[in-house]
Order: C-alpha cells, then structure tokens, then sequence
C-alpha cells in the first residue's frame, strides 16, 4: 500500500500539471459538454471524499491491528456488528448518491432541449448519417450535404438528427459534448453547440468493425457570417449528389471529404428505411462474405 | 468450403498457434502412453462426479483461460503502446478484443468462481457432495466443451470479431458473415447450459443438503453469497440462453429477429444481452465478496461484522442488477425519465455495496491482521476495488456517461472491479482453499512477489486509462494517430501490463514449485480458521464427513476449537455406512456430442448439427435407464481411511 498510493497521487498530478486542455472532455468549447463537465467535477469531488475516507480507515485498520511484534497473543474478541455505525455507513452514502441524483436527473432533462443560452435562436438541424466507415452529414434547410466533415456556426444550437445506413455508430464531438447512437431504421436526436469558432475532433464512438478506427471526420466551428457565405459558396460551386454517387458510396470503406449541393435525404432517409443498405449492395453485387475472407 | 479457408492462414502468430499447439497435443499423448496413465485418466478425472475433483478441473481450465485472455490482453497492450503501429491489422485486433472479453468474462472469471464453489460449497455446510452429483459432471464437461469450441476458432474458420456484447446489425449475417460469429453463438450456447445447471445444483444443495443445526443465518458467507449467486443464475441464464438462440437463428437458419430487413429489431438484441449481462456482473462478483469475507475474517482472528446486514446487502444487490441494464446504452436516445430511472437504481446499488465495504473494514478492527499471500490478495481488494465502485458511480450518471460511454474510462472502471473484485478473489481464493485440496501450502515469498507485481501493475495498466478516457480515446480502436496526446498514457499502460504478466506467471510457477518443494501439512487446518471445510483432514477424504456434524451456531468450527472437540474422535462417535454415488462416463461423452454439435452448426453444417445432437438424446436415454444407485462405504474403510489421515496428522 505504500507504493501505491503515491503512485496515484503522482500520476494524478502528472496529468494535471500537464493541464486539462489535452482532456477535451474536461475542457469542453460549448455549453452541453459545459454542463457535463460541471457534472463530473462535482461528482470526482463527492469520491475523493469517499476515497478518502475509506483509505484513512483501510489504512488505520492495516497499520494498527496487524501482527506485529509484542501483539501476536492478542485474542480479539468477537464482535456481533454495531446498529449505529451500520447506520451510519448507509445513511451517508444514501445522501450522496442523493447529491448525486438530483443534478444528473436535472441534466438529463436538461440535455433533452436545446441550450438555454441562445434559446432565442431556432436551431440548425443537420441530419447525420453514418455508414461503413463514414459519415454524411445533411444540411436539409440550406440543401447541402457533406461527407466526413461539416460546418456550424457558432453560438447557435446544433440540432442533429441521426441515424444509420448499417452498424449501429456513436456521434462523438468531446470538446462539444457527448455522444448518441445513431441506429438503422431508428431516429435519435442530439443538440450541441459550440462557443468559439474553432476546428473539433468528431467521430464514431461505437464500435463498427474493420474500419471503425478511421471513421473520423472534423468540424469547423465559424461566425455566422463565415457559415453563411460557406453555405453560399457549397450551394453555387458544389455538385449535385446523384442517386448512383450516393449509393456507390453506401458501399463499406473509406471516402474522401466530399461536398454537394443537395442531399441524398431526396433518395432515403435510413430512419425510415431499414433495408436501403442492405438491397443497394445486393444490387451493386457487393458480396460481404466475399469480402471476410479476404 | 476450401480447406485454406477451413483452416485460418497466413498469419504467423497463427501458425506459431498450429505449431504449438499440435506440440503439446502430442505432448501430452505421449506422457499419458510412456506412464500408462490412460485409465487412470478416464476412471480418476474424466468419469468423477466428486464435487472436489469437479472443482479442480474447473480451476485448471479457468487458469488455462486466464492464459489466453492474458496472451490476448498483452498483444493489445502490444499493438496499442506506439501510436500508427502496424503490428495488428484492424480485423485481428478486433477479433482479440472480441475473445479477450468473451473468456475473461465466461470461460475465466465464472468457471474459476464455480471450481472454488465446488470445492467449498459442500465442506462448508457439512455435506458430502452437492445434491446432484452427476449434473454436476454435465455442468463442468458442457462448459469445458464450450470453451474449447470457443476457443479453436483462432485456427479453425476464424474468430469472432464484433465485440463480447456482439451488438447486431454488425453481428448478424449481413454484416459479419462466416463462422466467426457463429463460434461466438453456439460456445456460449453450450458453456451457458452448464453454468444453469450448476445454478440450480448448487442452490438445492444450499438448501437442501445443509448439516443439522446450519440454519440460513448460520451459513458461511461464501455459502450465502453462493445461494445468491445461484438464484441470479436461474433468473439471468435463460435470457442469454433464448438471445444466443434468436441469433443463431438469424445466422444460420435466416430467421429476422435481429437482422436490418425484413422488420428485425437490432434494439432488442441489445436489451436482451445486457438483460442478461449485468447480472452476469453480479454474478462473477458477489462470490467474490464471499471469499473476502471468508479471508478477512479468518485472518484478522475475527467473526465478520455485521453479519446479518452482509447478506441483506448482498440481497439488495441481486434484486438491483436485474433493473440497471440500460445504463450500458444510456445514448441509446431512449425517454430522459428512463435515463433517470436507470441512473438512480444504478447508484443505488453503491449503497449496499458501500456497506460491505466498511463492514469488512471494521471486522479488521481491534482484530489481530496476520499478513499472508491470501490477505494481501484481500486487503489489496478494499482500496482497488472503492476506485473501481466511485467510477462506476460517476458513470452512473446518464448525462454525463454521454461523454464516457465507449471510452477508456469505461474501460478502466469495469478492469478495477473485474480485476480487483473477481480476479484479487480468486487468487486470495486459490492460496487460502489450496492446502485443503493438495496438502500443503502455495509458497509464500514467491507469492508475494507475484502479488506485488500484479496488484502495482495493475494499477499502473488501468489508472492511465480513465484519463486517456477524458483524452477522448474511444475503446475498441485498434491504433491512433500520432499527436493525438494518447501516447505517454498507453506507453505506461503496457509497462503495467507486462508486470501484470510476470505476476502471473510467478503465480502458475509457484504452483509447481510448491508442489514439488513445500512441505506437507500435519493438520486439516493450517490457517486456524472458521468454518466447517477446515474441520475434515487435508487432503479430503473423498466423502469429506466421517460423520456429519452438528451445528450450533455461526463459525461452527471456530467455536468447537473453542470448546476443545476439534476432531472426530473415532472411538466413542459412532460410524454409519456412507452413501456415496457412481463416477459415469456420461457427462463427458455427452458433452462431447454437444461439442460435435455446435461445431457442425458453427459451419452451417446441418447434417453434422443433427448427429451431434442425436448422440446427445442418445446418452440422455441411456441415463434415464441407469438405475444409478451408488454404493455404500463400509464402517471399516471409513475407520482405516480416518486412522490413516489422523495419524499423519498427529
């Protein structure tokens, strides 16, 4: 034990000194991950004292009732337990995990609406996709679409609807916030919102198979004007998404960052449609056993 | 099929896997042949139905499975030390990942929790075997089946590869093909009906089979946690049992339960898996907590505080794992109410378990602490096991489990209670029980070395990770870019997993070294401990009692010491015949068919499914006409077997 304690209290310090801007979970650029943030704080401080307690006690009993020189014909006594005391040690977790509840529940209600904020302001939707192993990310108000990146604009709600062409993904931007499933045949929602302009790490969170780790893509957090005349500029410049385009790219593996000037929700929307992936494949004479044995 | 694709190529991991094993088979082959060792071999091991023979055979495959779960851990933390490393590629790390979790979880953890059942169970309450001995040889041969299913995948048609939890669609056929997956089906399929029935074995035995005067409140708490264990088996089981069977379905026989097309509910595969897994947490856990209270009570020289509020929390804590499985997918996007509800029952159940945990401290108090290898196992448990229990607590918290979920946070959280929960209890386990089973001690300076190693390596592996979690690291991904910050944290980690591997393979020596080099005990009770199993000499004669005892409180045999009667004194107690019951070849021949079984299903060979499973009714009838009697030990060999234990004792 006594190895082992500096041994945390070092490496707690360790990551601390190098300070808590390499933990985008615990510096987060926007007001959801904000809340969580507040959340886990709160909570790591309700477990140190937890901790502590329990390891001055452990480390009391160790220290003062082992074996030791002049104390091995010491014959304890028995002892049948103590009401109070087991009272005690009920009662003050109950408390805590009281502390605990109350704004984790407050949260959770909380995260379901959009940031309170900028609550004057309606949200952007932008509807994200995920399919073996890339995301689609569609602009439906401004008729855009855009793969393995995207663009929001700052300080105004993010509302993003998900849902998957196969494999059940994650949608995971820490610095923003948390993550949510996006799932075949079934529509998920998430709100996020960003405070400062800025490039962000996204990416798939939950395990998708062979090409799960590279499923990334990046967000560009910008002022509004800035957003604007990108959506402008992707709305004149960029290509339409062809029905052909769309499904070629459905098939598993990795694509380049694309941009179009419309979407492909005009072919499907994979919350309504369970089986598009699976029939576009067959059409298109992908075999996934085929595939495997290579 | 080819028979390059029957057979898993072009890796030399693999190959070296062929090569060595193809060696030990015929190494083993060979030994048994030079030394005439066949019949001993079928008429000793494979036919017994003796719970204690029973019992070492489980811990033997559990260590067996703790090797490769290890060998796949350490080639992870291989793969994962340096950023962009091309030692995996995706698909086989993805298949380790998959078969590490899968046989830590039900080939490791279980099986060597259910072998320490097996050996203790019965000594404790004072009974001669569990109740049903010949089910008891079905269980562990189906599991052993099982697990060798599970495990030839790696060179035979290929491993599984979508994650312990195999979450569909990524699972079914139209994403995993091929028998990887199916291996996954059909090795838990068989190993679950194994572990049911020793569920429902050992609790009858619980029940039924106690010595007179051992009431429910006078059980040892390794017995009770055993009982509840049980009923959380019974209960959980069956929902794995028909999830397992669904899939299967989808794979094999093109049923849509699960599947993307035809209205299948992917949902609903999550929901039944964890349904059943949570529970399963419990289950490799509170057997734990038992063998803590066993170890800590005995070395501190104390009874254990609070007996009666350590089985009602462990109550509380079976009733609660039935309804928190959905904090495994809280941003599944279900209703915030059900969010909220699952939060506050899952840290919930930090309550009953914070009250162990200072029920165990305070046994300690004013006790006398002898510190010996399975103490040290146990006391490393406490402070390990709280950092594990306060993260589980924090992930509780459903908003903020939004930004945890399917990080290395998580994945930190369930190594510190599995590894300092389970794994800590089944070394302080093996050390504290191996003297009743072979005589002597585990030694002790080689065993705190190997404790050393593994507890600060442990620590060094795991506590890095749940900052590589607030880092952002996802689970599961099999490399990362360099400059992405997560080097220095995984460099650390396998520095800790390669100490963790030195400890046990200090643990496995010790056991050879103490075979040939400790010295045989003269005493049933080397530990002056508590409980009945330590009343019967060492080794076990294989009817464990004499003569049954009769109990007349808590710690029985703490308090027969007390009173000076330690042993059956053979002169004045009188001797009855024993009935004991018959070792059978069934089980094993049975099991095997069930092996044939799920291996011809495994490769959608239909045919070879059918054989198999007719074997299987085929010995089920042959027992239903198997009178089965058992036979009877005489007074006089019970006398001259009980003379001859007591005197090496004395």
């Amino acid at each position: 034990m006594r190895i082992f304690k500096p041994l945390v209290l070092g490496s707690f310090l360790l990551v601390f000194l190098s300070g808590c801007s390499a933990l985008p979970v615990l510096d987060p650029k926007g007001p959801v991950g904000e809340a969580q943030k507040d959340l886990i704080f709160w909570s790591i401080a309700l477990m140190l004292f937890i901790v502590a307690v329990v390891f001055a006690l452990f480390t009391f009993m160790v220290v003062r009732y082992r074996e030791r020189p002049g104390y091995e014909t010491h014959e304890p006594e028995e002892m049948e337990g103590n009401i109070w005391l087991e009272l005690l040690w009920t009662g003050v977790p109950v408390i805590i995990v009281v502390l605990l509840a109350v704004p984790t529940v407050n949260t959770i209600y909380q995260l379901e609406e959009p940031p309170s904020s900028t609550k004057e302001k309606e949200p952007l939707v932008i509807h994200a996709t995920s399919a073996d192993w890339k995301w689609f990310f569609s602009y439906p108000e401004q008729d855009i679409e855009t793969v393995n990146y995207l663009h929001i604009p700052e300080d105004r709600p993010i509302l993003f609807k998900l849902t998957s062409a196969d494999s059940m993904a994650a949608l995971w931007i820490p610095r923003l916030g948390g993550q949510e499933y996006n799932m075949n045949g079934m529509r998920t929602e998430l709100f996020l919102q960003a405070d400062e302009p800025g490039v962000y790490n996204g990416r798939n969170a939950n395990f998708t198979g062979e090409g799960f780790t590279e499923q990334r893509f990046k967000v560009y957090a910008q002022k509004p004007e800035e957003f604007q005349k990108w959506v402008d500029k992707t709305q004149e410049k960029a290509p339409k998404l062809t029905k052909d385009k769309y499904d070629h790219m459905l098939l598993p593996g990795h694509v380049e960052r694309q941009t179009f000037s419309s979407t492909h929700l005009q072919y499907v929307d994979h919350a309504k449609n369970a089986e598009y992936t699976v029939n576009v494949r067959e059409r298109l004479g992908y075999d996934p056993e085929e595939e495997s044995s290579h | 099929m080819k028979l390059d694709e029957f057979f898993v190529t072009g890796d030399p991991l693999i190959y070296g896997a062929d090569v060595s094993i193809i060696l030990s088979m015929i190494g083993v082959v060979f030994v048994l042949t030079k030394y005439k060792k066949w019949g001993w071999l079928w008429k000793e091991w494979l036919t017994t139905v003796d719970h204690k023979k029973l019992g070492i055979m489980y811990i033997l495959s559990a260590v067996l499975m703790l090797f490769r779960g290890g060998v796949d851990a350490l080639l992870m933390r291989a793969q994962l030390t340096m950023p962009e490393t091309e030692f995996l590629d995706s698909t086989h790390y993805n298949e380790i990942f998959t078969t590490h979790g899968t046989i830590m979880i039900i080939f490791m953890a279980m099986p060597f929790l259910i072998g320490l059942m097996n050996v203790v169970v019965p000594l404790q309450i004072g009974a001669r075997d569990v109740a049903y001995p010949f089910l008891n040889a079905v269980s562990f041969w189906t599991f052993f089946m099982g697990a060798m299913l599970f495990n030839i995948s790696f060179v035979i048609g290929g491993s599984p590869g979508a994650g312990w939890t195999s979450y569909v669609p990524l699972a079914g056929n139209e994403l995993s093909p091929g028998p990887g997956q199916n291996y996954y089906l059909l090795g838990l399929q068989v190993a679950g009906i194994g572990t049911l029935l020793t569920g429902i074995n050992f609790l009858v035995t619980i029940l039924k089979m106690r010595a007179p005067g051992m009431t429910l409140m006078r059980m040892p708490m390794f017995t009770w946690s055993s009982a509840i264990t049980c009923i959380i088996i019974i209960f959980a089981f069956p929902v794995l049992t028909v999830a397992l069977a669904l899939m299967t379905l989808d794979r094999i026989f093109g049923t849509h339960f699960f599947t993307m097309v035809d209205g299948g509910m992917p949902m609903l595969w999550a929901n039944l898996f964890w349904l059943w897994g949570h529970p399963e947490v419990y289950i490799v856990i509170l057997p734990a907590f038992g063998i803590f209270s066993e170890v800590i009570s005995t070395f501190s020289r104390k009874n254990l505080f609070g007996y009666k509020a350590m089985v009602y929390s462990m109550v509380i804590i079976a009733a609660l794992s039935f309804v928190v499985w959905v904090h495994h997918f809280f941003t599944m996007g279900a209703d915030a109410s059900v969010n909220s509800f699952f939060s506050v029952t899952t840290m919930a159940i930090s309550i009953p378990t914070g009250v162990k945990v200072f029920n165990w401290l305070f046994t300690m108090y004013k006790g006398r602490i002898k510190i010996n290898t399975a103490m040290l196992w146990s006391l490393a448990f406490i402070p390990n096991f709280v950092i594990g229990g306060v993260t589980g607590v924090m992930l509780a918290m459903a908003a903020a489990d939004y930004q945890y979920h399917n990080t290395y946070f998580l994945v930190a959280h369930f190594h510190y209670v599995l590894i300092s929960g389970t794994v800590f209890a089944c070394f302080s386990g093996l050390y504290y029980w191996y003297p009743k089973l072979f005589n002597h001690k585990l030694n002790e300076t080689l065993g705190k070395w190997s404790f050393w190693l593994f507890m600060i390596g442990f620590n060094v592996c795991f506590f890095p990770m749940y900052f590589l979690g607030f880092a952002g690291m996802p689970r599961r991904v099999h490399t990362y870019a360099e400059g992405s910050g997560w080097f220095e944290l995984n460099a650390v980690a396998s520095v800790g997993g390669v100490m963790m591997g030195i400890g046990f393979v200090i643990l496995v020596y010790n056991i050879y070294y103490s075979i040939r080099y400790e010295p045989r005990l003269t005493t049933g009770d080397p530990w002056d401990a508590r409980n009945l199993e330590w009343a019967t000499p060492s080794p076990v004669p294989y009817y464990n009692f004499a003569k049954i005892p009769e109990v007349r409180g808590l710690d029985e045999f703490w308090r027969m010491k007390k009173e000076g009667k330690k042993d059956l004194d053979l002169k004045k107690d009188k001797l009855e015949p024993i009935h004991m019951p018959d070792y059978s070849g069934v089980p094993v021949i049975m099991s095997t068919f069930l092996f044939i079984s799920g291996f011809g299903l495994v490769f959608e060979w239909i045919w070879m499914g059918v054989a198999g499973a007719i074997g299987v009714v085929i010995t089920m009838i042959m027992r239903s006409f198997d009178p089965d009697e058992g036979y009877h030990v005489e007074v006089e060999e019970i006398k001259e077997i009980e003379e001859h234990v007591r005197r090496e004792e004395a």
